[in-house]
């Protein structure tokens, strides 16, 4: 993938409405998710509690966390098309040995890190097409993972288990991590210098080598903090349904891009939010299943609501960028 | 000597290298047993990622970020219509195959729909229309076991020569949209979009009507792939087009059409067809578990797209 896509048209916006539209696209995310939130609240008042949030966010940490991860290839013109089926293996990884040999546990993970970082460096110096590669991958991550663990099975380590079911008083615990993560993420991308520089990567390629920044390296880092919560993704997701399956993972690859697109993030041009990241995941995770079961909606039909769902958001955008424009 | 380098120099020369290296090595292992009959399966087999491989090639080939995600639903979807509609009599054969056409048209004209109305990004809008598919084919073919006519079963199965029929029409389908491509007008404005949109509107190019038609024609060949599948396999089901997602952006790739777009390649998808299919035999020849195969499918894939080494940089 090109630095620059040809084909978007510059859109024509006079400068003074142009601060209040990036402003309202902004706000865009939270609204959806407010609107989700107000729906359920609707439907089953009961729903809005410290042990409903608990149980309806259940599942909300591991995905924010693959959508941040699926974010950081993003901002630099890429896309991982393997994430889903990584957290699976990093899943299989932290159900078997993390728990029975911590000590290969963690260094396969982390070797798995390196492997993310050593295609970043691949797909930039042979220039290759990050979607086949990753797509390449998702296979071989999927491999490795039936090979660890040929049947659904394994344990989480016990301290995992216990991070995963602090309860803490006052704000239920997924939104507490929601909280956590999207801050660490925003600090580091959206205000440190080397994060502009990441940012930079995707949105002028050219503008930043000849200022002397190293592409090769901002893509290393990239994909090497793709691969970070990815791992991240799967050891909290295993903590919360203890045990592991070689497939657990493979719907997050299309979550983690939705709820990317859904937070404000743009494919091309370096343009993401880790807050809007965080908060389109959270609007997924509640979008999936809580609101649709209060909403009486058949099985049948629950991934149609899904896809629904994602529409209408995003119509919505559109209609508020256009009234702004 | 300059023959053979302008043929090296083709971009989908290396996925046939590939098919035929792993095909040697497979023959090599059982000891030349067999070799005719695998090339009669993977041919059989390549039909149904080509015929989705090339309408997932025109759909790339308008440029980056364009991408057809549905084609799996759709593939399930189209192959229920069209049992049903067959509703297993021979008569009905044209009339079911129109109605699977048609279904996959509609999905790819739905999606442009999505994608221009909303202004949302291709992969996002056949993402969620995939979604809406799925429900209305699990919905809709709830406990469907409809099997296909006769007839087409036969058809779909019939071979002369050891040469599957199916694969003959699709080579004669595959230079029509190599034509199509290089000497129409339709696939000369599809390269243009793809190198530069905003150039090919500016020369007159209808952008709109051109896109459209793309994606139309992407769906219509996912619906028909749809139909043949139910006939090859005997039968449909929701989950029939499931491998097609990867495989059909994979064969466009690694047979050397740029992801970047504007740059297609007809005879790379059926090269890199035959090349998926064959690997896949080779490692069920060899008897390797399902998780050594999926490693090695997924290595091999990386391996050939770092040689075959992606396009130079522009700048």
């Amino acid at each position: 993938m090109t630095a620059i896509a040809p084909g978007t048209v510059p859109k024509a916006s006079p400068r003074g409405s142009a601060a209040r539209a990036r402003m309202l696209r902004g706000l865009l995310p939270a609204l959806s998710l407010a609107l989700v939130l107000l729906a359920i609240a609707w439907l089953n008042p009961r729903a809005i509690s410290y042990f409903g949030f608990n149980l309806m966010l259940n599942l909300a940490i591991p995905i924010a966390l693959a959508t941040i991860a699926q974010m950081f290839v993003i901002a630099g013109n890429e896309l991982d098309l393997s994430i889903g089926t990584f957290v699976g293996f990093v899943g299989c990884v932290t159900a078997t040995w993390l728990r029975d040999a911590p000590l290969i546990g963690i260094l396969v993970l982390i070797g798995s890190i390196g492997v993310y970082a050593l295609l970043g460096a691949l797909i930039h110096l042979r220039n290759l097409p990050s979607i086949v590669v990753t797509l390449g991958m998702s296979f071989v991550w999927q491999g490795l993972a039936i090979l660890i663990l040929p049947k659904p099975g394994g344990k989480a380590p016990e301290w995992l288990l216990s991070i995963m079911s602090f309860k803490p008083p006052y704000v239920p615990f997924p939104i507490l991590a929601a909280l956590l993560i999207a801050a660490v993420v925003h600090f580091g991308l959206m205000r440190t210098s080397y994060g502009v520089i990441l940012r930079g990567s995707g949105g002028n390629a050219a503008a930043l080598r000849r200022a002397g920044w190293s592409l090769l390296k901002t893509k290393i880092v990239l994909f090497a903090l793709t691969g970070l919560f990815g791992v991240l993704s799967g050891m909290a997701l295993i903590g919360i349904t203890t045990s592991a399956d070689a497939n657990i993972g493979n719907g997050y690859t299309l979550l983690s891009i939705a709820g990317v697109i859904l937070g404000g993030g743009e494919f091309v041009g370096g343009r993401v939010s880790p807050i809007g990241a965080v908060i389109g995941a959270l609007t997924l995770a509640l979008a999936a299943s809580p609101l649709l079961t209060f909403m009486h909606i058949p099985p049948d039909w629950q991934v149609a609501a899904n896809g629904a769902i994602l529409i209408i958001v995003l119509a919505a955008r559109v209609l508020i960028s256009r009234r702004e424009r | 000597m300059t023959s053979v380098r302008t043929l090296l120099e083709k971009p989908w020369i290396w996925s046939f290298v590939g098919a035929v290296v792993v095909w040697l090595a497979t023959i090599a292992f059982t000891g030349g047993y067999g070799a005719g009959g695998m090339v009669t399966a993977a041919l059989s087999l390549a039909v149904f990622t080509v015929i989705v491989g090339v309408g997932q090639m025109f759909v790339i080939t308008l440029g980056p970020g364009n991408v057809d995600l549905s084609l799996p639903a759709n593939i399930g979807l189209a192959s229920a219509v069209a049992m049903k509609v067959m509703g297993g009599s021979d008569s009905m054969i044209l009339v079911g195959l129109l109605a699977a056409l048609a279904c996959g048209a509609a999905i790819g004209a739905i999606n442009y729909l999505l994608i221009w109305a909303l202004r949302i990004p291709p992969i996002i809008a056949t993402l969620s229309a995939s979604f809406i598919i799925q429900s209305v084919d699990i919905s809709y073919g709830r406990g469907l076991q409809i099997k296909p006519p006769p007839g087409f079963a036969d058809f779909t199965n019939w071979q002369v020569l050891g040469i599957p029929v199916l694969a003959m029409l699709t080579v004669i389908f595959t230079i029509g949209a190599a034509l199509a491509l290089q000497r129409m007008i339709y696939g000369r404005s599809v390269l243009a979009i793809g190198q530069n949109i905003r150039a090919a509107w500016l020369a007159g190019v209808h952008v709109g009507r051109i896109r459209f038609l793309t994606y139309t024609l992407c769906g219509a060949l996912g619906g028909i792939d749809g139909a043949l599948l139910a006939g090859y396999f005997r039968g449909a089901n929701v989950d029939i087009g499931n491998e097609y997602l990867l495989a059909s952006i994979a064969v466009v790739v690694i047979g050397g059409t740029s992801v970047a777009g504007g740059k297609a390649n007809v005879p790379g998808v059926w090269g890199a067809g035959l090349f998926l299919v064959l690997l896949l035999t080779m490692l069920n020849t060899f008897g390797v578990s399902a998780g050594v195969r999926l490693l090695l499918t997924g290595l091999i894939i990386v391996g050939v797209i770092t040689a075959a080494g992606g396009e130079k940089a522009v700048r």
